[in-house]
């Protein structure tokens, strides 16, 4: 209860600046309204002055997780990768693991392609949220919600 | 004894984008978990990952770009699956060494590097 | 004759044709998982057995390849275990019982390498096991015809339909009774040992038959078997002889 007290107290206080991005996060068509402490996240790592929109990035995870331990994820930016155009980071945030934080990866011209996977923890069915960031400052996002099920014969 | 594996071609043609894959044997303790007579597990945990470019020394032993250049960084958080695994891309444009180093907890560091013939 | 008329139709499910390996029932991301090996993570260990085949060990200073040349030489080997072990000369030796593999790792170690036997699910142990295991993926398994293989096999399977634990379940009742149900968010799959060591998600490694075994009796609260003793091995030798001609996967992925 004080918990839930304390983080919607928190929502408030940043209510203000993250009520135009909250707009601009949620899609036309959302299936999904993004949690706030993801849109939180996402404004932190966008940086004040950022624009963030919901478009050219693509999350790729699979809707029903088998085992937490271990999630394939893929994250596509739709970026030409040269000098001139390209991504130089992508954040990975998770609403409901112990840490928001999952990882942070730096892209360059070299990378050639916009294009990462690797394999992550998930606590708890909930929404995940990659934003990627350009060289030109603007910032594009993607959320998308995943269920996780009970593992069998867990050995704890 | 840690070990990893990359995954790549030995070659490629000039201006193609090539997958690179690196998997590297980590347990990535989060601190979090409790071992069988119910004390915390210290956290331990790869922090870092990155891959840099370094290019061929010429046939005069001079190098066109001194020094190595980032391709790719992960920065790592307890999130990330034990044994952690990352693939991403690179785009072939000169002869070189791709140099992988992974950095953490208690004094972790363990370096891979795999050399990439760039044909015209 | 009903019961009869039952148990007929539960074997019918395990008839060799009907047989299927654990990878069939899970996610297709698992199943990606263990079919690419610059992804599989058992591969790690793969490796890493790989390189100390050619390490010396222990006092005598020898390793693994003095003896039987490069690993490739182990292919077939892992198809076998259970194996009643050869003679070696050494009196000290149980020539004639039945052992795992990983038992034929450690007697190698202590009477050639003269080095302390490795504790069950060591790192080396298990990173050993895996690199002979993938010398044989793709090969049927195939237990050999021996007097005293046959009668743990026997013992074996008498253990598998022993009903026990205060959940009062036999292996038998899961993973062939059960087998395709869901518990939890898996699959019980049919139990056939083809992936083993196994790199388990739940486990964030890799492991051994022998925990895999404990890790279920300890799920049906019953007191697991200590590593290594007579029941696990004779559980092991029937398993193997359940799964024969069924190709080897190691290493095998599962949730």
């Amino acid at each position: 209860m004080a918990a839930n007290t304390a983080i919607a107290r928190r929502t408030a206080l940043r209510a203000a600046a993250g009520a135009a991005l909250m707009f601009a996060l949620r899609p036309v068509n959302a299936a999904i309204a993004t949690a706030p402490i993801l849109g939180e996240l996402a404004f932190a790592y966008a940086g004040p002055k950022a624009t963030l929109r919901e478009a050219r990035v693509k999350l790729d995870i699979t809707p029903l997780v088998e085992n937490g331990n271990s999630v394939p994820v893929t994250i596509s930016v739709d970026s030409p990768m040269t000098a001139n155009e390209h991504v130089v980071g992508i954040a990975l945030f998770s609403e409901k693991n112990p840490q928001n934080d999952v990882a942070l990866f730096a892209l360059t011209p070299l990378s050639g392609r916009a294009q990462v996977s690797t394999r992550i923890r998930l606590a708890t069915s909930q929404q995940l949220m990659a934003v990627a960031k350009m060289n030109d400052g603007s910032c594009w996002s993607h959320t998308v919600e995943v269920v996780v099920t009970t593992a069998s014969c867990v050995e704890e | 004894m840690a070990r990893a594996l990359i995954t790549m071609p030995k070659s490629a043609r000039l201006g193609e984008i090539i997958e690179v894959r690196a998997l590297v044997q980590h347990a990535m303790e989060t601190g979090y978990r409790r071992d069988s007579d119910g004390s915390m597990l210290q956290r331990d945990l790869i922090r870092r990952f990155s891959c840099s470019f370094a290019e061929a020394v010429r046939s005069d032993g001079t190098r066109a770009a001194p020094g190595t250049r980032v391709v790719f960084a992960a920065t790592l958080h307890a999130a990330i699956a034990a044994n952690p695994y990352f693939s991403f891309y690179f785009r072939a444009e000169k002869s070189g060494t791709l140099i992988f180093l992974w950095e953490g907890d208690n004094g972790f560091a363990h370096r891979e590097q795999a050399t990439l013939m760039v044909n015209a | 004759m009903l019961l009869l008329l039952a148990s007929g139709s539960m074997y019918a499910q395990n008839s060799p044709e009907m047989r299927r390996s654990g990878i069939t029932y899970t996610s297709p991301g698992t199943q990606a998982l263990q079919a690419d090996d610059s992804q599989n993570p058992g591969m790690l260990w793969v490796r890493d057995g790989a390189q100390r085949w050619t390490i010396p060990s222990g006092d005598a200073r020898k390793s693994c390849a003095d003896c039987h040349g490069a690993i490739a030489t182990m292919r077939g080997v892992a198809a076998r275990y259970p194996a009643a072990s050869p003679s070696s000369g050494s009196a000290a030796s149980a020539a004639g019982r039945v052992i795992t593999l990983s038992q034929q790792i450690n007697r190698c170690r202590v009477e050639q390498q003269r080095a302390p036997a490795w504790p069950p699910e060591h790192a080396d142990l298990l990173a050993l096991e895996s690199a002979i295991a993938f010398e044989s993926r793709g090969l049927p398994m195939a237990p050999p015809a021996q007097p005293a293989l046959s009668a743990a096999q026997t013992r074996g399977e008498a253990l598998y339909r022993q009903r026990i634990g205060q959940v009062d379940l036999s292996c038998h009742d899961c993973h062939d009774r059960l087998a395709g149900k869901k518990l939890g968010g898996n699959t019980i799959p049919q139990g056939h040992v083809t992936g083993y060591p196994i790199y388990r998600l739940e486990w964030q490694a890799v492991g051994s038959l022998q925990r895999r075994m404990r890790g279920c009796m300890t799920a049906v609260r019953a007191e697991p078997y200590a590593w290594n003793a007579p029941e696990l091995v004779d559980l092991e030798a029937w398993l193997a002889k359940r799964a024969a001609g069924m190709r080897i996967e190691s290493p095998g992925v599962r949730p």
